[in-house]
């Protein structure tokens, strides 16, 4: 039922990396229900639709065309309606300081994206079991910041 | 004439949930897995008077045993960390399966089986949370927080929070700051 399954959403416009995402996320211990969608656009239209279910835990990769990670950031945290959502921004390649602007901008998770399948599973299923354990236990959620 | 509705379940079963509370005029927060935390406690009788209200309308209590102790294991860890000054003289499993009347191995595995997390993980996490609260709140020093939360030495939170988080304390500070800047400066741009 609803109480034990955590809601996942995953923008990505890459179809192999939305395909290892989703193979990722097979065996978990939590249970999850995942909603994917190629770029940051659609992403936005389904979170501001009225009738649509909201994710719990938000997928971001940076680098999208059209509306990239950072600019769906900005408008999902400038939105209190979205406050309760964990988001978890992944890339290749960041500086230091665009890791930095992602946690600044609202980000609670950043992943520097593993180079392995393992790896990518290790990193997923942290976020996603870290993320359960704010969602089910009274942890402050507004301090949940990891770095992967 | 036809019209054609869409449900949010979950903002129904919420409604629904949150009226009959009310007319029973109690009070309450919900969380959002299915936890009603009642400010008062409940007579046998009341109890059973609300387990039928909600019944009617398909809300049925969880009268799980099991569930119920996940909670109160997690309830004496929060409690062992944050406010029993007496509970580092102990160990762990002794503290626990002393307050609670269990084995610690049948406090582990229920704990675990429904939390989906280890008693010593959660306690970790827990420990690393209550840093992070009092990291915000920049009243004390470092040293201070890692003794407060009974850690040998500072270094060694240091670690568990690097461990549990990916970034030191001090880097966790610098963007909990700067992000709390930005989000006033944004305020101030709309105004």
């Amino acid at each position: 039922m609803s109480e034990n399954t955590l809601f996942i959403a995953l923008a990505d416009d890459d179809e192999e990396d939305r395909l290892l995402f989703k193979k990722a996320m097979e065996n978990l211990k939590v249970n999850t229900e995942l909603s994917i969608f190629n770029n940051g656009q659609e992403l936005m239209d389904h979170l501001n639709s009225p009738n649509n279910r909201l994710p719990e835990l938000i997928f971001l990769d940076l680098n999208m065309p059209v509306k990239n990670g950072m600019e769906c950031l900005k408008e999902i945290r400038g939105d209190t309606v979205f406050s309760d959502i964990s988001i978890a921004i992944y890339s290749t390649s960041s500086s230091e300081q665009d890791i930095d602007e992602t946690f600044i901008n609202g980000a609670n998770v950043y992943i520097n994206k593993p180079n392995t399948f393992g790896k990518l599973k290790e990193a997923i299923a942290k976020v996603i079991e870290m993320n359960w354990q704010y969602h089910t236990s009274r942890l402050a959620k507004e301090n949940f910041l990891l770095r992967i | 004439m036809n019209i054609y509705v869409k449900f949010d379940v979950d903002a129904i079963c919420k409604r629904v949930l949150e009226k009959q509370l009310d007319n029973f005029g109690l009070e309450y927060t919900l969380s959002g897995t299915g936890e009603v935390r009642l400010m008062d406690k409940l007579s046998k009788d009341k109890e059973q008077e609300l387990a039928d209200a909600l019944g009617n309308v398909g809300i049925y209590i969880v009268d799980d045993t099991k569930v119920k102790l996940a909670h109160q294991i997690k309830e004496t860890i929060i409690h062992m960390i944050y406010t029993d000054k007496e509970a580092h003289r102990y160990k762990t499993s002794t503290y626990l399966a002393g307050k609670l009347n269990y084995s610690y191995t049948h406090l582990s595995n229920i704990f675990s089986q429904n939390t989906l997390i280890s008693i010593e993980n959660f306690i970790i996490l827990t420990k690393i949370d209550y840093a992070k609260k009092l990291i915000v709140e920049d009243k004390l020093s470092f040293s201070e927080i890692a003794h407060k939360l009974n850690y040998s030495s500072s270094s060694y939170l240091s670690a568990q929070f690097k461990k549990t988080t990916g970034m030191t304390p001090s880097n966790f500070q610098r963007l909990v700051k700067k992000r709390k800047e930005r989000r006033i400066d944004s305020v101030k741009a709309t105004v």
